[in-house]
């Protein structure tokens, strides 16, 4: 019996390995581990056959206990041909066991891998435990009896090695066998085909002596409630339709295909019962603009993209700005400048969404930290959204994206309201004691202004992107006005700091040498490394931020508490340089920008350096 | 008016009390008589009317109106309004568009608009040249123009705005002048009355930055022998005795004639309801540019599934089979597990 494991399966684009990954992870789920996901695949849908360019990768972590990363080194690298082998070795921990697709192993694919010498047999792999399989072979016996021709197959051969890896770690098998037939309903030999394999992998494990024993990891004891397995995107897109929900307004979501947000568009364009209305727009800029459209019409107008997007959108965000009409702008943040990494994670994104729109144009900002979180914080958004009548940027990113964990299902009835007030009578009335309606009257609290909804008798009004005068909305040139304007706009941002909570902090609260500020999809890796470093007997602290801007009201008093503040991020130091402008701290950063998510023995290693290098 | 629930309305009720601010002697005045003149006739409740608009002279026009409207970017209002007519089939949403508007940094959502069939009427005032930018040549102006930007005069083709619009295959295009307030009432009660996305062209005189750009064609002197009346049903013929007229013939295409030489029986009769369109396509390259005789009125108006009625039909079969959403049941709805 072990405590946790982390397998990684590795191959060919085409072979199928975030299938394979994503239904190993679904049978751990339902078995009770906690867990967590790292899909990491190429940007190209098929680059060249068993080259280096076309490895696909899916990376989970399962555990008897909580857990809160993807693993940082794998025990258990899956690798079906010689390029899986070649690309992944590097990250495997010392001593892991290496699955080897023995049949892939010839000398065409060695070549291709960029292999001078077999690995097998140069020494390559001393030290660490090497099974070759046939499973290329293998999966053909099992599946050419069904009449499946050769070459059709080989393709099966995920599902045996994804047999294989259940029989070795005990899965259920059920499930995955009920899920074969579902998804393949409409190919029944492929169903058969598949099947076929699982089983054949499955039995290999059993009759095979090549393992001497199977290996459990237990149920995780999690807080009680009912859970289900999700990504970040579907996370998403449920917060988005809860959202519309509990405010009562039809969700629309404007939105152009780019990687890795395209599946909020996917998933919101299925459940048009809840009356979403999804449009798959021409551009990233129509994208946005017809949300903003739907906004004035009532509805909660919503547009999702990735770093290139937000570019674009960027003059349609001012736009709403100074219309003061609520959307949410979600950015799945991935590797940058211009196409970048398009499948990789990144967090770089964050100073553009702080400042890049052009005049004064301060949006709120909010950062989920881990896939079930993005629910969570997409209503968030929208409350924010719906109170202060503005746009509100959500920032994810492709680790949260496309990675999945155990989500324990929030009660429903427990969801805040998000009704929000539209005007429905004049509030005003003019010299010639007439009413009238004045679309920037504003609440005195909030700042926020009336909305009144087209199609309200008495009350139309003209909005537009010229600067508007307080109270009437007419347009002013007035130098004075537009002043105030901008103080006005950058002041009820401000005020929202007022609802949010106080960042919270965790572990040495009271007496840490250091604090490690974090936000989004790094709370992972930053809580484990935080465990760690304290284990060693470091004193350290951690605090996670989910809104960005406006900040927690308490986060200064929190940052010049303690002697060393560090920030590790996913770019070169972007949050140290907000923390330094706004709160005079020495922030240092800690940044990685590979396209891969923190892991936790390199943010202890870098804590524990910090520590060093000042004592 | 026959539905006794829509108000009696005139002009000044749908007038908004913010001054009009174009040049004097500006076209955009004429057009927004004609807007304001045809209003209270449509049989519509000012509250549910919005006119949107991105940036330009021509896009200044929702201040002036007394409904609700949405002064927004260059470019955008195709696709503004697009979301705010699919999430609201019930209101009247008319976009007002320049030629660099709509052709130049909007070309793009003005196309997708067109070939979707969003429930929306564009107006495209064109005036063949930027005028809030003051002076440079735009997507429709002539080869050859001296501007600002061009003073060895400019390279580019220009756009024809009807021609792109039947490019883009849509539902309802025409065309009309500011010289003639009837016949732009005419054109745009059709407009507005047209079921999915309707263009209609508008030459409009910029007289500031392109003075008399339409004059060949529009002026009251010259209209009987350069203008091309396009009625659904007749021949098509023009002349102060219709003695000129078109037809097609499959060398030539669609061309100019004699009605003498031809004969009446040889005239292409005007189909606007011909789904092909490739006849209005041609219809539209009668002429190269506003000095040679151009048909105005209504090229093509035809019937297209409406893009947010389909919206629409979607999201009630879908209550209808699976119900109206649940949260609860969509939060279980993958593979879920209890934990005690």
């Amino acid at each position: 019996m072990i405590d946790r494991v982390v397998i990684r399966f590795a191959g060919d684009s085409g072979d199928g390995m975030q299938l394979t990954g994503d239904r190993f992870t679904n049978s751990s789920a339902l078995y009770g581990n906690d867990l967590a996901t790292l899909p990491d695949f190429p940007a190209e849908i098929r680059a060249p056959a068993g080259t280096l360019a076309g490895v696909s990768a899916f990376q989970v972590h399962i555990s008897d206990h909580d857990i809160t990363t993807p693993g940082d080194a794998p025990n258990v690298l899956v690798a079906m041909n010689p390029a899986a082998l070649h690309s992944q070795l590097d990250r495997v921990a010392p001593g892991a066991t290496i699955i080897l697709n023995e049949d892939a192993f010839d000398e065409r694919h060695l070549t291709k891998a960029g292999y001078d010498a077999d690995p097998r047999r140069d020494g390559a792999l001393d030290g660490y435990t090497v099974y070759e399989v046939p499973m290329t072979s293998l999966t053909k016996g099992a599946v050419t009896p069904l009449g499946v021709k050769p070459r059709d197959a080989e393709r099966s051969k995920n599902f045996f090695a994804l047999g294989l890896i259940s029989w070795m770690y005990t899965r259920p098998v059920e499930p995955t066998l009920e899920w074969i037939q579902r998804r393949f309903v409409a190919r029944p030999d492929v169903a058969e085909a598949n099947t076929a394999a699982f089983k054949a992998g499955h039995a290999f494990g059993e009759t095979a002596e090549l393992f001497d024993h199977p290996y459990e990891v237990h149920p995780a004891t999690l807080p009680a409630g009912m859970y289900t397995n999700i990504t970040g995107n579907t996370a998403l897109a449920w917060g988005l339709i809860a959202a519309s929900q509990l405010s009562g307004m039809p969700l629309f979501l404007g939105s152009y295909p780019i990687t890795p947000a395209s599946d909020i568009l996917h998933e919101l364009s299925k459940h048009k019962n809840f009356g979403v209305r999804t449009l798959q727009a021409e551009d990233e800029i129509a994208g946005i603009g017809a949300a903003v459209g739907a906004a004035y019409g009532g509805h909660l107008g919503a547009t999702t993209t990735s770093g290139p997007g937000m570019a674009l959108k960027a003059e349609t965000m001012g736009l709403a700005v100074n219309l003061e009409l609520p959307i949410i702008v979600i950015d799945i943040q991935r590797g940058g400048p211009s196409t970048g990494l398009p499948t990789k994670t990144e967090q770089a994104d964050l100073l553009m969404a702080y400042y890049g729109r052009h005049g004064e144009a301060p949006l709120p900002i909010l950062a989920p930290r881990n896939p079930g979180h993005c629910f969570e914080v997409a209503i968030e958004a929208a409350r924010i959204a719906l109170t202060w009548r503005t746009p509100v940027i959500l920032l994810s990113d492709g680790y949260l994206a496309n990675g999945s964990e155990p989500w324990r299902l929030p009660d429903v009835d427990s969801l805040p309201d998000l009704s929000p007030t539209f005007a429905t009578a004049p509030n005003h009335v003019n010299a010639d004691g007439e009413p009238e309606f004045w679309p920037y009257l504003r609440d005195p609290e909030t700042l926020a202004r009336a909305w009144a909804l087209p199609g309200t008798p008495d009350l139309m009004h003209r909005i537009g992107g010229l600067e508007k005068e307080e109270g009437t909305g007419n347009v002013s040139y007035d130098p004075v006005n537009h002043e105030e304007m901008v103080r006005i706009r950058a002041e009820k941002v401000a005020r929202i700091a007022e609802s949010i909570p106080d960042v919270e902090v965790t572990g040495d609260v009271e007496d840490a040498e250091v604090l490690v500020v974090g936000w989004g999809s790094t709370w992972g890796a930053i809580d484990g490394a935080v465990s760690r470093a304290r284990r060693a007997g470091h004193r350290v602290a951690h605090a996670h931020l989910v809104h960005l801007n406006p900040f927690p009201r308490n986060l200064g008093d929190v940052l010049r508490r303690y002697p060393r503040v560090l920030v590790p991020e996913l770019n070169l130091g972007q949050l140290a340089h907000q923390l330094r402008a706004e709160f005079l701290v020495d922030a240092r950063t800690v940044s990685k920008v590979r396209g891969l998510p923190f892991t936790a023995a390199e943010l202890e290693q870098a804590i524990v350096d910090h520590l060093k290098e000042g004592a | 008016m026959s539905d006794t629930t829509i108000p009696v309305t005139t002009r000044k009720d749908w007038t908004s009390d913010q001054e009009v601010r174009w040049c004097p002697g500006c076209g955009d005045y004429s057009i927004l008589a004609a807007v304001q003149l045809l209003m209270p006739d449509l049989g519509i409740r000012r509250e549910d009317t919005v006119f949107v608009s991105g940036i330009g002279c021509a896009a200044r026009f929702p201040y002036y109106m007394n409904t609700y409207g949405m002064h927004t970017i260059h470019g955008r209002a195709p696709a503004i309004a697009t979301g705010l007519a699919l999430a609201r089939p019930d209101l009247h949403v008319l976009v007002v568009s320049g030629d660099g508007d709509a052709l130049s940094i909007g070309g793009n959502h003005l196309i997708h608009a067109l070939r979707r069939n969003v429930n929306i009427t564009i107006l495209l005032f064109n005036n063949q040249i930027y005028g809030l930018t003051k002076g440079q040549y735009s997507p429709t102006s002539e080869v050859g123009k001296v501007t600002k930007s061009t003073p060895f005069g400019s390279l580019d083709h220009p756009f024809n705005p009807v021609s792109v619009a039947i490019g883009a295959e849509a539902s309802f295009v025409a065309r009309t002048h500011d010289m003639d307030r009837q016949h732009m009432m005419e054109v745009f009660r059709r407009a507005f009355e047209h079921r999915g996305s309707s263009l209609v062209e508008i030459y409009q005189n910029c007289n500031v930055f392109n003075d008399g750009a339409f004059a060949d064609v529009t002026a009251k002197e010259h209209r009987a022998d350069m203008l091309i009346p396009l009625r659904h049903g007749e021949p098509i013929r023009f002349g102060a005795d219709g003695e000129r007229g078109v037809v097609i013939d499959t060398q030539h295409g669609a061309h100019l004639v004699d009605v003498a030489d031809v004969g009446e029986d040889a005239l292409l009769v005007h189909d606007e309801t011909r789904d092909d369109p490739s006849v209005a396509f041609m219809l539209s390259r009668l002429a190269t540019g506003p000095h040679e005789p151009t048909p105005i009125g209504v090229f093509r108006d035809v019937v297209r599934p409406d893009y947010g009625e389909g919206v629409n039909q979607q999201i009630a079969a879908a209550q209808e089979q699976r119900g109206p959403g649940d949260l609860g049941a969509l939060l279980r709805s993958g593979a879920t597990w209890n934990v005690n």
